[in-house]
C-alpha cells in the first residue's frame, strides 16, 4: 500500500530538502487526487505504478523486503511486522495461533460454503424454511459457524424484490458463510453510496433490475448478519446440489450480483 | 460519534470497483494485520464494540486514506499503547523494551483460537424485560448526535419507520464501548422508505433496513 509513502518521503525530505520538499508536496496531492478518483480504501492495482515511478526519483531504499505487488515495504506494512513482533517478544500473541487465523481464512472459510446453503435450499423446501425462520441453526446444520457468524439472518430475492447487504459503519459480513469481505465492500464508495442510490451501485457491478423491482438494502449496523438467498435459475430442473452450487457466486450472497444461468457457467468453464 | 465510519449517503467517493478474481489478501502483511488484531483481541483487554470505536476514533483524514487492514492496525496500535502493552518507542524500533503488563487473558494457544473461531462471541443474551415494540409497530429514530459510541447512523436518525423484526435482547454497544457494561436492550430490524430517509425526490422503490437497539426508538402513531 502507498498510503504511508507520503510520510516517509516526508523523512527524507528532512535530510535531503528542497528538490524533494517539492516532489513531495506534488506526490501528496497526486496521491490525493487519486485516491479521490478511484474511492478512498479502494485498492486499486494501478495506484502502485503510479507512485512506484515517482518513487526511483527519490530514493533507493527499501526496494527489497516484503512486496505488496512489488511495490516497496509499505509503512502500513512496517507496524504490523512490528507490532507483530513486539506482541510475540512480550508473550501476548503465539505465532503457531496467528498462523491458524489466516490459514483457516484463506484456504477453509469462504463463499463456497455460502453456496452449498443456497444450493440445499433450491433443493429441499424444508431446509428453505428452515434457513429463512433461523438462518444461523439452519447453516449450523451444514456445519458452518462461527466468528462473525453468530446471528445470521438470510433474506430471500423474489420477484419484485431484490435484497442487498452492506455495512455503511463498518466492515460487518457472515464470515462463516461468506469467507473475509472484498475490499470493495469495506471500502467509502460501497458503503457511502449503496443506501442512496442501490440502483447506480449495482450498474457499478453490471446487474440491472427492472425499474419496478424494489430495492431493499440491509445494512449491518448490529451484530446481525445477512446472507442474500438468490433466486434459482431457469433452466436447471434436475440439477444436483453440487452442480447448482457451481452458479452461486459470492456476489449474488451478497445481492450485488444475481446467480449465473447454466450458459454463463459454460462460458465460465470453456477452456 | 459523528466519526468518519459514518459513511452512509455521503458523496464524493467515486463508482464501487469490483475486482475480479480477487484475491483474500492483497499483501502479505493484510494476512498478519488480521492475525495479530484476533489474536491481540483475545487478551480480554477490549470487546468488540470498543474494536470498533477506536477504529472511527482515527482522525478523519486519515481514516479516509487508509485501506480497511491499515485502519485496523492503527487502531490496535492505539488500543495498545493506551493500555500500556505496547510503547511509542517500542513502536518505533519494532521490539519490545519493557516487560508486558498483566492481561486478562493469557494468550491463546493454537487450540483455543481454534475453539474461538468456531464458536465465535455470540452477543444475544437473556430477555430481561418484555419488548417495547411488535412487528408492524411505527416507530422514529431519535435525534441524538452523541460524542461517544452508537451503531445508530447519522442518515437514519430522526426517521420514521415500521418494526420489520424482533431480534431478541442484545449486547447495548454504546455502553460495551465505553467499558459500562454491557446493558443488553432489545434489537429490532427497522424499515424505512428510502424517500423517508432521502427525500421525495429519490428512487421510491428503495427500502433501507437498520438494525436499532429499543433506546433508539420511540413509538409514533401510524
Amino acid at each position: 500500500m502507498q498510503c504511508a509513502r507520503p510520510v516517509r518521503l516526508g523523512q527524507r525530505r528532512e535530510k535531503r530538502g528542497g528538490r524533494l520538499q517539492m516532489l513531495f508536496n506534488y506526490e501528496i496531492k497526486a496521491l490525493n487526487l487519486q485516491k479521490l478518483m478511484i474511492g478512498a480504501m479502494s485498492h486499486d492495482p494501478h495506484h502502485h505504478h503510479h507512485s512506484h515511478d515517482h518513487d526511483h526519483d527519490h530514493d533507493h531504499h527499501h526496494h527489497h523486503h516484503d512486496h505488496d505487488h512489488g511495490s516497496d515495504l509499505s509503512q502500513a506494512a512496517i507496524r504490523v511486522r512490528a507490532l507483530e513482533t513486539i506482541l510475540t517478544e512480550k508473550g501476548y500473541v503465539d505465532q503457531a495461533a496467528l498462523d491458524l487465523i489466516v490459514e483457516t481464512y484463506e484456504t477453509k472459510i469462504g463463499p463456497r460454503n455460502g453456496a452449498q446453503v443456497v444450493a440445499r435450499a433450491w433443493v429441499d423446501p424444508d431446509y428453505r424454511a428452515r434457513l429463512l425462520q433461523d438462518g444461523t441453526a439452519a447453516i449450523a446444520e451444514l456445519s458452518f459457524s462461527g466468528r462473525q457468524g453468530e446471528h445470521i439472518r438470510v433474506v430471500e430475492n423474489q420477484d419484485g424484490l431484490h435484497h442487498v447487504v452492506v455495512c455503511t459503519l463498518c466492515s460487518c459480513y457472515p464470515w462463516p458463510v461468506l469467507g473475509l469481505p472484498p475490499v470493495w465492500y469495506k471500502s467509502a464508495p460501497y458503503r457511502s453510496r449503496v443506501v442512496i442510490e442501490p440502483r447506480a451501485v449495482l450498474a457499478d457491478f453490471g446487474l440491472v433490475l427492472p425499474e419496478d423491482t424494489k430495492i431493499r438494502v440491509w445494512d449491518s449496523t448490529a451484530e446481525l448478519r445477512y446472507l442474500v438467498l438468490p433466486q434459482r435459475p431457469a433452466g436447471t430442473e434436475g440439477w444436483s446440489e453440487d452442480r447448482l452450487a457451481q452458479l452461486v457466486t459470492r456476489d449474488s450472497m451478497i445481492g450485488t450480483g444475481l446467480a449465473l444461468t447454466p450458459a454463463q457457467l459454460a462460458e465460465e468453464q470453456a477452456p | 460519534m459523528n466519526g468518519p465510519q459514518d459513511l452512509g449517503g455521503m458523496m464524493g467517493f467515486g463508482p464501487v470497483k469490483p475486482e475480479p478474481h480477487e484475491p483474500i489478501f492483497h499483501a502479505e502483511w493484510e494476512k498478519r494485520a488480521l492475525a495479530i488484531t484476533l489474536g491481540a483481541a483475545a487478551l480480554g483487554e477490549w470487546n468488540l464494540d470498543m474494536g470498533r470505536h477506536a477504529r472511527e476514533s482515527l482522525p478523519p483524514a486519515i481514516y479516509y486514506n487508509a485501506s480497511y487492514y491499515e485502519i485496523w492496525t492503527r487502531a490496535l496500535a492505539n488500543m495498545l499503547a493506551e493500555r500500556h502493552m505496547v510503547s511509542a518507542e517500542e513502536l518505533k524500533l519494532g521490539h519490545a523494551i519493557d516487560p508486558p503488563v498483566a492481561t486478562k487473558k493469557p494468550k491463546a494457544t493454537v487450540a483455543q483460537v481454534a475453539q474461538a473461531l468456531a464458536s465465535g462471541t455470540p452477543y444475544m443474551r437473556p430477555a430481561n424485560a418484555p419488548a417495547l415494540f411488535a412487528v408492524g409497530d411505527h416507530v422514529i429514530t431519535k435525534v441524538m448526535h452523541p460524542s461517544t459510541h452508537t451503531r445508530l447512523p447519522r442518515y437514519a436518525r430522526g426517521k420514521k419507520g415500521v418494526i420489520e423484526t424482533v431480534h431478541g435482547v442484545f449486547v447495548y454497544p454504546d455502553t460495551n464501548a465505553h467499558g459500562l457494561g454491557e446493558d443488553p436492550h432489545w434489537c429490532y430490524t427497522v424499515r424505512f422508505q428510502g424517500t423517508e430517509l432521502w427525500g421525495e425526490e429519490s428512487d421510491p422503490t428503495v427500502e433501507v433496513c437498520v438494525d436499532c437497539w429499543e433506546p433508539y426508538l420511540q413509538r409514533i402513531n401510524a
